[in-house]
């Protein structure tokens, strides 16, 4: 665990250069950008409009994009960063950079078909006409007689920002890894990268994975316990960054965590587990019978639980970071400033634990419920008193 | 959204959270106390805090998205 | 509940779970089962290492008690030895002592005896020498005193008696 603290603590005192890399980042944008629209609209901006402002600032740092801005002017409308491709599926493939769109401002036009991007709104792709309006398909309930208007979106398998950061984040992992595993071959004790990741490996095998699951049946579960920690870990850190990057404040990606967690409890399931829920020994049968949708939700709220967790505990952490990075330029004093930074440094670190502690907590959990569906016990004895 | 109809949700939101805070506030202190108590059961103590704490978060947050 | 599921990208979930499963498959062949293996059979062999350790303990000190007895052992055989000697020393100290005291009594005993024999020799020689002295002083005397008969009578009587009380 030292290592561990000391490699925290190096971070940690990195964060500062971090921090101040993003303010000044998000300082450009909010100011031109509360000018920009002080010039549009030829008067200052009324507290209101600039909290307005300021809100969309913040959650649209949070969201997916389908480029990576790294940098951007809106005094001049100049975004810095690079294009990622953007794919459709509609009728047929469609597949063009996302520069296309020039940040929503453009058509685009691919074979045949006309898409825009919602960049000021939700920042998703419509179908539109060639001038711009979102098609929209009506549709009338032949029994209620109601008319629902549905806008017309193509179904977006695009390499957004998170799918790139998170292929990166994989490569890494991969790299990282089988160079700790390669470390193995020259001798069985720890060298170089492998002396910083070992003691984690093993604590995720001795803490986590064994007094939960049980030294029977630990082992098979270790492989995704390993990946899902290390991969949400990172990932979690790549969120530190001053990138604006945030995959697991993301509802997508820990929903396609929290579903394979629950696809493995479920199909590995003993008899016991599902004894459990259909028939719970050693209550009366009144009993068992109301608890029986109770188990049955309840394995369905487990995952859904965690998904939530992982999504609004780092989607709050990107808020609260932003919203005080924000804060900083809404004072004129130097010293408020300054005590504004502090502030969003001393969040930094916990943002940090946080980091840790909620990858720590969903392998964990994952862990439990692996335990609960591969625990095999003696009914009579487990229930009897 | 009609404030109206927003404010029950939201009040009823804020009771859950101050529930959920109540909670791990408790979990927390017993915590402390029980490794004041038990220093040599730091670890199990701590992963038996954070799973307490883990699950009533998760009310918690499940009652903010309800809004 | 709405805002969730707004939020909800079915391409990003899409390729979440792609490159999710794909790292768990590569990791898990590449990375988790050597390092697992390497940390386990490492902590097999720290095992071994330490049983065999204590073995070697228990073994040396098994020899160490050996050695114990084996010491112990010469030392008694030891004491033994010298209690022994020192027994058969004296004996023969003892024996020397009573030999030369019986020698010595027996030395004693025939020094006497020639003693003895010498003092009964010298005395029955100085009998008869006195004897001889006596017949010579008594012829000496006789011939001087037995000038007359009376004179050798008396004479005679006195000397005889003298004799007797020696």
């Amino acid at each position: 665990m030292h290592r561990l603290l000391r490699f925290l603590l190096v971070l940690a005192l990195l964060t500062p250069g971090a921090v101040m890399a993003e303010d000044h980042q998000g300082g450009h944008e909010e100011e031109h950008g509360a000018h920009g629209h002080g010039h549009e609209a030829g008067k200052e901006l009324t507290p209101e409009e600039q909290r307005a402002v300021n809100k969309e600032f913040v959650i649209h740092h949070t969201k997916d994009s389908y480029d990576f801005g790294i940098f951007s002017d809106e005094s001049t409308g100049a975004h810095y960063g690079f294009p990622l491709p953007v794919i459709l599926w509609d009728d047929g493939l469609h597949v063009f950079l996302s520069s296309a769109f020039h940040h929503g401002e453009e058509v685009v036009e691919s074979n045949g078909n006309h898409y825009m991007l919602n960049y000021h709104g939700d920042g998703k792709i419509y179908k539109c006409d060639a001038e711009g309006h979102i098609l929209e398909e009506t549709t009338v309930d032949e029994e209620t007689g109601e008319v629902s208007v549905a806008q017309l979106a193509p179904l977006d398998f695009s390499i957004t920002k998170n799918v790139f950061v998170s292929i990166l984040m994989c490569v890494l992992l991969f790299f990282v890894f089988r160079g700790v595993a390669k470390s193995y071959k020259s001798g069985l004790a720890p060298s170089g990268s492998a002396k910083f990741f070992e003691p984690i490996i093993v604590f995720v095998r001795d803490e986590i994975a064994r007094p939960n699951i049980g030294e029977k049946h630990y082992k098979k579960y270790m492989p995704y316990l390993l990946t899902v920690f290390f991969f949400i870990w990172f990932l979690n850190l790549a969120g530190m960054t001053p990138l604006g990057i945030n995959v697991t404040g993301n509802i997508a990606f820990t929903a396609a965590l929290a579903i394979l967690t629950y696809l493995i409890t479920t199909f590995t399931a003993k008899k016991d587990y599902w004894m459990h829920i259909v028939w719970m020994p050693g209550v009366p049968v009144p009993m068992k019978i109301i608890l029986f949708p109770i188990e049955l939700l309840g394995t369905i709220i487990k995952p859904f639980a965690l998904m939530i967790r992982l999504y609004a505990n780092m989607l709050a952490g990107h808020i609260v970071l932003g919203m005080l990075l924000v804060t900083v330029f809404y004072f004129g004093a130097v010293a408020a400033k300054g005590a504004f930074i502090g502030l969003t440094f001393f969040l930094n670190i916990i943002e940090l634990l946080v980091a840790l502690l909620q990858a720590y907590i969903f392998t964990m959990l994952s862990a439990l419920y692996f335990g609960s569906a591969s625990e095999e016990h003696d009914h009579d004895h487990a229930h009897a008193h | 959204m009609e404030a109206v109809e927003f404010i029950p949700k939201l009040v009823g939101a804020g009771l859950v959270v101050i529930g959920a805070g109540i909670g791990i506030g408790r979990i927390g202190g017993s915590a402390m106390e029980a490794i004041a108590r038990q220093p040599e059961a730091t670890n199990k103590i701590q992963t038996a805090m954070l799973i307490a704490a883990a699950l009533i978060e998760g009310i918690g947050f499940a009652a903010l998205f309800a809004v | 509940m709405e805002k969730l599921w707004n939020e909800f990208s079915v391409g990003l979930f899409f390729w979440q779970t792609l490159l999710f499963l794909a790292l768990l498959f590569l990791l898990r062949k590449f990375a988790w089962k050597p390092i697992l293996n390497a940390v386990n059979e490492r902590e097999q062999k720290i095992s071994d290492s330490i049983n065999q350790a204590e073995k070697a303990q228990q073994e040396l000190e098994a020899l160490k008690a050996q050695n114990e007895d084996l010491l112990k052992e010469a030392r008694a055989e030891r004491d033994a030895m010298i209690k022994d000697a020192k027994a058969t020393a004296s004996k023969m100290v003892e024996d020397a002592k009573t030999q030369a005291k019986e020698e010595g009594a027996k030395l004693l005993a025939s020094a006497r005896e020639s003693i003895n024999a010498e003092k009964a020799a010298a005395i029955t020689e100085l009998k008869t020498q006195v004897a001889s002295f006596s017949i010579e002083i008594a012829e000496k005397v006789v011939r001087g005193e037995l000038s007359s008969a009376d004179k050798q009578k008396a004479l005679a009587d006195k000397l005889v008696d003298d004799i007797n009380m020696n």
